[in-house]
């Protein structure tokens, strides 16, 4: 401010122009300020995602590095030190599989877009149908070798876990996924449809209180004189545990069956969409794992 | 052979089951969901509970227990009674049986 005493009449009677101009000034700084940290922190996101990815990768590769008989650096190393080879080979197999599943999306979605005829679409249709039976059997062959592996869902991301209901979708979920993509529908669809969900729904839930019995009666087993020196009856545990494989296969058989019988109640067009919009879900849960995992953090 | 069949036509929806079985226990709570009450036989407090088992896989059940019989005849196990009912046709197939709507 020591300048204005020397300034000339005229600038005295504008003294709110500097004032203005610096203020324009610092507002156009503060802009450029903001865009430059917003681009940083998007380049600071990406590159940790990216990170997460590779993380993930490595973890795949170490995998395959034990199927090929490398032990000693495996995190799938079993209670006894070895590895489930039955087990590795599901998660290459699962890895494959989701791979293609991307690609079967992407088709879909451009036929979709390309006003395929319908008797391309069937053929895609049954890729697609056929893509979940190769996962039902792959599962089951996997509930065989170590259905505690399965049902753990470690061969799932995070988010797929958090929905999990017997090692794998519930049948509810899927209904309630695709239902609202898919009107719309005529009144006899309507109603196939909802009788499906009602059965669906049964079933659902009576495997559910199955599993729960299961759950309480092993318990019960091996709480049998806890503070005793008898032990308990480790035979009828076993036993139990081994009606899980049970479960499993009838949770996979469930989810197989509404996806049948709702593609069969649903247009080709309307299956293909279904279709589309299934994959594309789960993809998302898959992509949201990732996102999760690269979220910043703050530091401890 | 001739107990299973005299135990299965003695209701129109009889379920043989092992007490200790978990996916029994779901049919028949499949069963009562549906509104049916069936008669649930447990064959492991049966003292001929080992030749039920063998007539029961004779039959043709894929696993002896549960097996499901509909006026008379084998349904089949769990498997079947899930196909069935997600296809539609169980829910026809005991509606002459239903207690309750």
């Amino acid at each position: 401010m020591l300048g204005w005493t020397t300034r000339s009449n005229q600038e005295e009677h504008k003294p709110g122009d500097k004032l203005q101009r610096r203020l324009a000034q610092n507002r156009e700084a503060a802009r450029k300020s903001r865009l430059r940290k917003k681009a940083y922190v998007q380049q600071l996101e990406s590159s940790r995602l990216k990170l997460a990815q590779l993380e993930q990768e490595l973890e795949k590769a170490r995998h395959q590095g034990a199927y090929l008989g490398n032990a000693s650096n495996s995190s799938r190393v079993g209670f006894s030190g070895t590895v489930n080879p039955e087990i590795a080979a599901f998660e290459m197999e699962y890895g494959h599989w989701v791979e293609e599943q991307h690609k079967q999306i992407s088709e879909l979605r451009k036929a979709l877009q390309a006003h395929i005829t319908d008797i391309e679409l069937r053929i895609l249709v049954e890729n697609g149908l056929n893509h979940y039976n190769n996962l039902f059997r792959m599962k089951a062959d996997a509930a065989k070798a170590d259905v505690f592996y399965l049902i753990s869902g470690k061969w799932r991301t995070s988010v797929e876990r958090f929905f999990q209901w017997i090692g794998g979708f519930r049948p509810s979920e899927l209904l309630n996924v695709l239902m609202s993509q898919l009107e719309p529908l005529t009144d006899q669809q309507h109603t196939n449809v909802c009788n499906l969900r009602q059965s669906s729904q049964q079933a659902e839930d009576a495997l559910t209180q199955g599993i729960d019995k299961l759950q309480q009666t092993l318990s019960q087993s091996i709480a049998a004189d806890v503070m005793g020196v008898g032990g308990y009856g480790q035979i009828d545990a076993m036993e139990n545990l081994e009606a899980l494989e049970g479960f499993v296969n009838q949770a996979d058989h469930l989810r197989q069956q509404t996806l049948q019988h709702l593609s069969q109640i649903l247009t080709m067009r309307q299956a293909a969409r279904g279709l589309l919009a299934l994959g594309e879900y789960f993809h998302r849960l898959r992509a949201l794992s990732s996102l999760w995992a690269a979220r910043p953090r703050e530091p401890t | 052979m001739e107990k299973v069949l005299g135990l299965a036509s003695d209701q129109g929806v009889v379920i043989f089951i092992k007490s200790t079985c978990c996916l029994c226990y779901t049919v028949k709570i499949l069963f009562q969901e549906i509104g049916v009450d069936p008669l649930v036989y447990e064959i492991d407090h049966d003292p001929e509970g080992r030749e039920m088992e063998k007539a029961l896989a004779k039959m043709g059940c894929s696993s002896p227990v549960p097996a499901v019989f509909i006026g008379g005849k084998l349904l089949g196990s769990t498997n079947e009674v899930m196909s069935l009912h997600l296809s539609g046709s169980l829910n026809q197939m005991l509606k002459p049986y239903q207690t309750q709507t």
